[in-house]
């Protein structure tokens, strides 16, 4: 295992990010605080409970999940395609790293940075809603299988693309709408029954149902089936990439 | 000598069905520069990528230090080093970051002394701490050569290293790889310009739609196929090439005042001596005589063409 070429990717993607704090810490922590105060405290505080938790409260999980799937994706798509769009990623190619230590590198770092945003956010949300977290290391683990998932689904749309429009059409046309629609400002109970069978095919609902059960013990779905999706989705992430490494699709000529 | 680099019967076509290299085979020797000379889509960064780990092989194998570069990547690529052909470099990132960052992909822990020394070498000690944005063009170049060497690779691969630099620069990195080569780096240099070429290489080698036409040492390949033409001015104009003179073939100049004679330099007789002599006999003087030397670029062309 090149230990050193993995920590060389890791420091060289966290390095671009502390160079870019406002773009990545700032505007999304800030984005995410424009919504508790929108949703949280002005309509919330004139919306009923929800199955025993206040609506401001009961925002909190689907917003962090939000977020972190955005920059998640968001960062290992750009972290992988960058190198691609100036012609770097020879180095890469050329040094002796198998896929798996160019993966954990590239994807450590994007899950490492949306990771924190997603903590600061619960922290900060904390100075809008009282949040008493049922399952806090569950709830910690659900987070990290989320950012390193989609942290995978983004190198995965990183290698694919082929210029910056293509970069940004999965997640704005595709995660945002499922994770919107996915339950993370109701629950899908609030539905007519035919919504809710129709909103049961979007996986976003099963990820924000398994991190809202971690907070408040309740879900949209049981928390197996919500465990069991999360790790399809990334065996699924992980065997498209080892297939596009073995091919060389988009990577090599 | 040993064999560092052995390429058999490499085969490589594109997806779409282009055969950029066919069925290619070359030796390369430990300590040697060696110039892979050929025109634009030749297959020379081809065959770079392929040695690299950038392009797949169709068919045929490469074994560097007598390792496969597919079942041994690891082996064989952490003694190369790359210098691509563009300025690929991340524009915000310093010399320095940029570098260690270079050096640590190969697995190598920082080395400070090391990187330094090869900064100094290389001319860019002053610049370690700048941004790559804010360095010139033959700064930039220099850069990638030391991202190259930073984990100190035992083979060099200088993709037209001077690919649109000027003279002074491009002598600047002649000095730079006859250095490497001092310290032992073998070295593979693809080039469009034959003086670069017969400027510092050993032996070259010349490629051709993806076929390898020769491998040579350089100074035999000049001598074998290199042509001398002595050009003689007469003292008094002539309106043909006398009787006596026609078996030297001449070419006479269309207003009589001097002709061409081509011999060849690697033969003991050359046969000028026996042209003067016979000149003498007829009474033709000469005024001056010249000789001109056919270049690497004349073989080039020839070559390519044949």
């Amino acid at each position: 295992m090149n230990l050193q070429g993995i920590l060389a990717i890791y420091i060289y993607e966290m390095n671009r990010s502390f160079r870019t704090l406002i773009q990545s810490l700032v505007s999304p922590v800030l984005s995410t605080m424009l919504y508790f105060i929108v949703f949280g405290a002005a309509i919330g505080s004139r919306m009923e409970m929800i199955d025993g938790v206040s609506y401001g409260a009961f925002i909190v999980p689907g917003l962090i999940m939000l977020t972190v799937q955005m920059q998640s994706v968001a960062n290992a798509s750009f972290g992988i395609y960058f190198p691609k769009f100036i012609g770097t990623t020879y180095e890469l190619l050329s040094a002796p790293l198998s896929f798996i230590e160019i993966v954990i590198g590239y994807v450590g770092a994007a899950a490492t940075k949306s990771f924190s945003i997603g903590i600061i956010i619960l922290l900060t949300s904390n100075l809008f809603v009282n949040i008493d977290i049922i399952h806090p290391f569950f709830m910690i683990f659900f987070l990290l299988i989320t950012c390193i998932t989609f942290s995978l689904l983004g190198f995965i749309i990183g290698i694919i693309s082929d210029n910056f429009e293509q970069l940004n059409i999965v997640p704005m046309l595709i995660i945002t709408p499922l994770v919107f629609l996915g339950g993370s400002f109701y629950t899908i109970n609030m539905l007519p029954e035919f919504w809710q069978n129709i909103a049961l095919l979007n996986p976003a609902v099963y990820l924000i149902s398994g991190f809202r059960w971690a907070f408040f013990g309740i879900g949209d779905v049981p928390i197996t089936t919500s465990v069991f999706t999360i790790l399809t989705f990334t065996s699924l992430c992980v065997l498209v990439i080892w297939r596009i490494f073995k091919t060389g699709y988009k990577i090599k000529t | 000598m040993k064999i560092i680099v052995s390429i058999k019967n490499l085969k490589k076509i594109y997806k779409n069905n282009l055969v950029a290299i066919k069925n290619l085979n070359l030796d390369i020797f430990e300590g040697e520069i060696i110039a892979l000379l050929g025109p634009n889509g030749a297959g020379k960064t081809t065959l770079i990528s392929t040695i690299c780990g950038l392009s797949s092989i169709t068919s045929g194998s490469i074994k560097v230090n007598n390792f496969d570069v597919v079942d041994d990547y690891r082996k064989t690529r952490e003694i190369i080093g790359l210098v691509p052909q563009e300025l690929a470099l991340e524009p915000f990132e310093k010399v320095i970051n940029s570098i260690k960052f270079s050096r640590r992909l190969f697995g190598k822990k920082d080395d400070p002394i090391y990187l330094d020394n090869l900064l100094k070498k290389l001319h860019l000690f002053d610049k370690k701490n700048e941004t790559i944005k804010a360095l010139s063009g033959g700064m930039k170049r220099r850069v990638l050569i030391a991202k190259a060497l930073s984990h100190n690779p035992k083979i060099l691969f200088l993709d037209e290293p001077t690919a649109g630099v000027d003279v002074e620069l491009r002598k600047d990195m002649w000095d730079i790889i006859k250095e490497l080569k001092k310290d032992g780096v073998t070295i593979i240099l693809t080039t469009h310009y034959i003086e670069e070429a017969e400027m510092i290489a050993d032996r070259i080698g010349i490629i051709n739609n993806g076929d390898l036409l020769l491998v040579e040492e350089k100074q035999s390949l000049i001598k074998r196929m290199s042509i001398k033409t002595l050009k003689v001015n007469l003292k008094k104009s002539i309106a043909k090439i006398p009787d006596k003179l026609k078996s030297y073939k001449l070419k006479l100049d269309v207003h009589g005042n001097y002709f061409l004679y081509n011999y060849k330099t690697g033969t003991k007789k050359t046969g000028i001596t026996s042209l003067l002599s016979d000149m003498g006999s007829i009474g033709m003087e000469l005024q001056d005589i010249q000789t001109k030397q056919t270049s690497l670029e004349d073989i080039f062309v020839k070559i390519i063409k044949d």
